[in-house]
C-alpha cells in the first residue's frame, strides 16, 4: 500500500514551512520563491546564509507529471540571482542559466517561469550564479509520475545532504586559487614514510614517494574542500541534530536521495539494512540491493529500505575524503539514535587514478582481472592494510583495480597547455569499480555497471558521431576546464538539431568529476544496449575514459559543467549550441 | 638610508601596484567580467625574522601579486637590517609573470636596490615554478644599469612532520658574471646562502619559526671582503612568522 501523494515530510529544528500549493490533482500549479537573505546558526556561529523563502534548504516543490506549473521567483538579494531546475528538461529559456539561457533576476525583480513538466522522479533545483548555491540556495523538487511507478513504499522521505561552510565561499575560492591544498589535512607526512617503509619496504615506498614527486602530484589530494570548513548537513541539519525519519517495522520506507552539496561527495549507508536502488537521477532502474552507494555532487538516487526490527539505524553518509559525516536516524520513535559505524580509512590516489598503466604490469603472471561481479577483489588485500598505504597504489590495489574488461586507450600527444597539468597516459573504463575508497570494504557498493534502465530508450538510433572531451586542470594554479581551456576561453559545442552523437569523456585529472548537461538527457554507454541508464549528471572517475550517447533534441545554448561549485567557477563549462546547422561549425 | 626607508619604498610599490589593477591582467581584456577570469590579490611575508649571529639582524623576504590565473604583476622584495647599524641590503621588484607553462610562469621586470650603495637598477629575466619532486624554483638574470649582469637561483622544499609543523630547508646561490668593483663581488659564484627553518601552522596563513641560516661569500668575493677584514661566513640563528592572505 503506498501512501497519497503529497505525504508530509518529517522535517525538524531548522525546518520551514513548505509551499505546496499545487493539489495532487490540479494540473497546474502556482507556485512564489523568494531569495533573501536571512541569519542562520548551523555551527554556533551567527552566519548569514542565501535562503529560498527563508531556509536552508528551501522548500521542497512537489509536482505532477504533466502539470503547467508557474512559479514567481523574486529576487531581496542585493545582487543577481537565478534558479535552475536540475535534471528538469524545459525551454532553454525556462533553464535559468545567466548569461546562457536568460539574463539573470536583478535585485528586487521577479522572474517568472513557465512550462510543462514531462518527467518524474527526484531532482532538485538551484541558483546558478556565482557560488550561491554554496551559500545555501538549494531544495528538493519531487515529481509524481502520471503512472503508477513499479515499485511499492509505505512512506517516503527525501534525504538532502549538503555543505556548509561559514566561510565566505569567495574566500573559500581565493583560498584555492593561491593554496590549492588549502583545505587538506591529511597530506603525507615524514613519519609516513617510515610506517609504509616498514609496512611495504624501503624500496617500493621510495619508488612510490619518487613517482609522486617526479609528478608534482599529491596522492592524499581526495577532496578541495574539506570537513576542516565544511559542516555536512541532511535536510539543513548538522549531525547532533540528528534528522529522524519514522517508520513502523516491516514497512517499506522510500529515501530519496539528494546530493546538494558544493564539493563532497557522500558514501551512504544504513548498517543494518539493504538498500534497494529503485531510481538513479530519477530514472526508473531495475532494482540492485546494495549496502551501500556512493552519490557523487548534484546526482540522485532513490532506495527502498525495509527495516524489520524496532529499533533505530543510522543513516550514514560520509565525505569521500572521510573528512566528516552528515548523520541522521531511521526510528520506530522520535528521540531515538544507534550507534555511528567507524569511520573509514581515507582512500588515497593511485597510479590507476592517474591514468597510468601500471595495474597491468603489476599483475601476476597467471592472474586474470578479477570478475566484475565479484564485490571483494583480491582477498589478500585486506591484510595489507588499508587504502592509507602505498600498498593500495602499488601492489595489490592494482591488480584489484583492474577490474574493467576494456583496455585502456592511450593518450594522444596533445597534453592541453598552461591550463592543464597532467594527462592520463592510459585511461579505460572504470564503470565497474564503485570508485576510491570502496573497493574492498567487504560490502556491496554501487557501480555506474549496475545501473540498467527500466524500460529501453527512446532514440535506438546508433550515433552518427563522436566528440571526445579531455577533463582537464591545473591542481597549482586551481584552473579547471576541458581539453585545457577555461569557459572563457572555449569555443562552444555545436551540435545539429536531432543528431544523435557519442560524447567520450577523459579524465585527464586526479579527480572526480560529476559532469551535467543541462536540457538534454545523456544515456550512460555501459555496455546495456538499450537499458544505458539515461543520466543528468555522470560521473566521471580519475583516470577513466567512457562515453555517453544522446540526442540533441532541444535546440538553444546549454551549459555543460562540472557540478562542483569551485570547479565550475574555475572554468569548467562549456557551451552546447544546438541549432538547426549545428554540423557546418562543429567537424 | 635606514630599514625605514627600505621598507617604505617597498610599501609605496605595494599599494601601487594593488592601485594598478588593470582589466589587461585579466586573462584577456574581453575576458575580464567572465566568472572565471576573476583577478585576486596574494601577499606573503615568507620570512620576517631575527638572527642572531655574529651581529643581530632583521631580515625579510615578502612577495605579492595581483592578478589572474594566467596574467599577474608581482612584487618582491628582500633585504636585511643590521640592528647596530644599518641596512645592509634591501631590494625591490616588479615583475610582470605570464604562465609559459602548466607550473612554469616567465618573469620580467625591474629591480631597484636601496642598499647597499651606490644603490642601482636592474633589468629581470626570471622564471618561477615548480620543478619535479616538488622544489620550488625561482631563477633570475639581472642585468644593472651599468651593464653587468648578476643571476641568483632559489630552490626550497618542505617537509611536512605533522600537517601543521613544516620543515622548508632552502638554498639560494648568486653568480656574477664579473667583477662588479664597487660592491666588492668577484666574477663566478659569489654568494651561497642556506637556510633551515622549522614553523607551525597555526592556521594556514600564520606560522611562527624557528631555524638556522648559514651564509657564505664564495671565490673572489670572498677574498674582497677577507682584504677588508670582513667576516666571509656567519651562521645565524633565526626566529620569525610567516604569514600570508
Ligand atoms: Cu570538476
Amino acid at each position: 500500500m503506498r501512501k497519497k501523494k503529497g505525504a508530509p515530510i518529517k522535517r525538524g529544528l531548522l525546518a520551514f514551512i513548505a509551499l505546496l500549493f499545487a493539489s495532487a490533482t490540479a494540473l497546474a500549479g502556482e507556485y512564489r520563491l523568494v531569495i533573501d537573505e536571512t541569519p542562520v546558526n548551523i555551527t554556533g556561529r551567527e552566519r548569514t546564509a542565501m535562503t529560498i523563502n527563508g531556509a536552508v534548504p528551501g522548500p521542497a516543490l512537489r509536482w505532477r507529471e504533466g502539470e503547467e506549473v508557474t512559479l514567481q521567483v523574486t529576487n531581496r538579494l542585493r545582487e543577481p540571482t537565478s534558479i535552475h531546475w536540475h535534471g528538469v528538461i524545459v525551454p532553454n529559456t525556462m533553464d535559468g542559466v545567466p548569461g546562457i539561457s536568460f539574463e539573470n533576476i536583478a535585485p528586487g525583480e521577479t522572474f517568472t517561469y513557465r512550462f510543462t513538466v514531462k518527467q518524474s522522479g527526484t531532482y532538485w533545483y538551484h541558483s546558478h550564479s556565482g557560488l550561491q548555491e554554496q551559500s545555501g540556495i538549494y531544495s528538493p523538487l519531487i515529481i509524481d509520475p502520471a503512472k503508477p511507478e513499479p515499485f511499492q513504499y509505505d512512506r517516503e522521505y527525501v534525504v538532502m545532504l549538503s555543505d556548509w561552510t561559514d566561510e565566505n565561499p569567495e574566500w573559500v575560492l581565493a583560498k584555492l586559487k593561491k593554496q590549492s591544498g588549502y583545505y587538506n589535512f591529511h597530506k603525507r607526512t615524514f613519519f609516513d614514510f617510515f610506517r609504509d617503509a616498514r609496512r611495504n619496504g624501503w624500496g617500493a615506498t621510495l619508488s612510490d614517494r619518487l613517482a609522486w614527486g617526479r609528478m608534482r602530484m599529491d596522492p592524499t589530494d581526495i577532496a578541495d574542500v574539506t570537513g576542516y570548513t565544511y559542516t555536512f548537513l541532511i535536510n539543513g541539519q548538522p549531525s547532533k541534530a540528528n534528522w529522524t525519519a519514522l517508520f513502523k517495522p516491516g514497512e517499506r520506507v522510500r529515501l530519496r536521495f539528494i546530493n546538494a552539496a558544493s564539493m563532497t561527495y557522500f558514501d551512504l549507508r544504513i548498517p543494518g539494512l539493504k538498500m534497494e536502488v529503485v531510481q538513479a537521477d530519477g530514472q526508473n532502474i531495475q532494482p540492485v540491493t546494495v549496502d551501500e552507494f556512493r552519490i557523487a555532487v548534484s546526482e540522485t538516487y532513490d532506495v527502498i529500505v525495509t527495516p524489520q526490527e524496532d529499533r533505530a539505524y543510522t543513516l550514514f553518509a560520509e565525505a569521500m575524503d572521510r573528512s566528516g559525516y552528515a548523520r541522521g536516524t531511521l526510528a520506530p520513535r522520535p528521540g531515538m539514535s544507534a550507534p555511528l559505524p567507524e569511520t573509514r580509512p581515507r582512500p588515497i590516489r593511485t597510479m590507476a587514478d592517474m591514468g597510468m598503466s601500471e595495474g597491468a604490469h603489476e599483475m601476476k603472471p597467471g592472474g586474470k582481472a578479477p570478475a566484475a561481479e565479484d564485490p571483494m577483489p583480491g582477498m589478500e588485500h585486506d591484510a595489507m592494510g588499508h587504502g592509507d598505504s602505498i600498498s593500495d597504489g602499488l601492489e595489490n590495489g592494482a591488480a584489484t583495480r583492474m577490474s574493467s574488461e576494456e583496455p585502456p586507450v592511450m593518450h594522444g600527444p596533445d597534453t592541453h597547455g598552461r591550463g592543464n597539468s597532467m594527462v592520463a597516459m592510459a585511461p579505460r573504463s572504470r564503470l565497474r569499480e564503485p570508485g576510491a575508497g570502496l573497493e574492498n570494504t567487504g560490502t556491496r557498493a554501487l557501480t555506474y555497471a549496475d545501473l540498467r534502465a527500466l524500460e529501453p530508450g527512446y532514440d535506438r538510433r546508433p550515433p552518427e558521431r563522436e566528440i571526445e572531451l579531455h577533463l582537464t586542470g591545473n591542481m597549482d594554479r586551481y584552473i579547471w576546464g576541458f581539453n585545457g581551456k577555461k569557459h572563457s576561453e572555449a569555443d562552444p559545442i555545436r551540435l545539429r538539431h536531432g543528431e544523435r552523437l557519442r560524447v567520450i569523456f577523459v579524465n585527464d585529472t586526479m579527480m572526480e568529476h560529476p559532469i551535467h548537461l543541462h536540457g538534454m538527457w545523456m544515456e550512460l554507454d555501459n555496455g546495456n544496449g538499450e537499458y544505458n541508464p539515461r543520466k543528468f549528471t555522470i560521473n566521471v572517475k580519475p583516470g577513466e575514459r567512457l562515453s555517453f550517447i544522446m540526442t540533441a533534441d532541444a535546440p538553444g545554448a546549454w551549459p555543460f559543467h562540472c557540478h562542483l561549485a569551485y570547479h565550475m567557477a574555475s572554468g569548467m563549462m562549456l557551451d552546447v549550441m544546438v541549432s538547426d546547422d549545428g554540423e557546418k561549425a562543429h567537424p | 638610508m635606514t630599514f625605514m626607508n627600505g621598507s617604505m619604498i617597498a610599501g609605496v610599490c605595494l599599494i601601487a601596484l594593488v592601485a594598478f589593477a588593470p582589466a589587461a591582467l585579466a586573462d584577456s581584456p574581453e575576458m575580464a567580467a567572465e566568472e572565471d577570469s576573476r583577478l585576486y590579490t596574494f601577499l606573503e611575508i615568507e620570512q620576517f625574522e631575527y638572527r642572531i649571529g655574529s651581529e643581530d639582524t632583521l631580515s625579510w623576504e615578502a612577495q605579492g601579486w595581483i592578478g589572474g590565473d594566467y596574467n599577474k604583476v608581482w612584487l618582491k622584495t628582500q633585504g636585511d637590517h643590521t640592528i647596530d647599524k644599518e641596512t645592509k641590503n634591501a631590494e625591490v621588484q616588479l615583475l610582470y609573470s605570464r604562465a609559459i607553462a602548466a607550473l612554469w610562469d616567465l618573469q620580467i621586470g625591474g629591480r631597484y636596490d636601496v642598499k647597499p650603495d651606490p644603490s642601482r637598477g636592474y633589468a629581470i629575466f626570471g622564471i618561477e615554478g615548480l620543478a619535479p619532486y616538488f622544489f620550488e624554483i625561482d631563477a633570475a638574470v639581472f642585468v644593472s644599469n651599468k651593464g653587468d649582469a648578476s643571476a641568483r637561483i632559489e630552490a626550497e622544499y618542505e617537509l611536512l612532520l605533522t600537517q601543521r609543523l613544516i620543515v622548508r630547508p632552502s638554498v639560494e646561490l648568486n653568480f656574477a658574471a664579473q667583477e662588479v668593483k664597487e660592491l666588492d663581488i668577484g666574477s663566478g659564484l659569489s654568494e651561497v646562502e642556506l637556510g633551515l627553518r622549522v614553523r607551525y601552522e597555526i592556521v594556514r596563513e600564520a606560522a611562527p619559526y624557528i631555524g638556522v641560516s648559514w651564509e657564505r661569500k664564495a671565490g673572489r668575493t670572498a677574498d674582497f671582503a677577507r682584504r677588508k677584514g670582513e667576516d666571509v661566513g656567519d651562521l645565524t640563528f633565526v626566529t620569525g612568522v610567516r604569514f600570508w592572505f
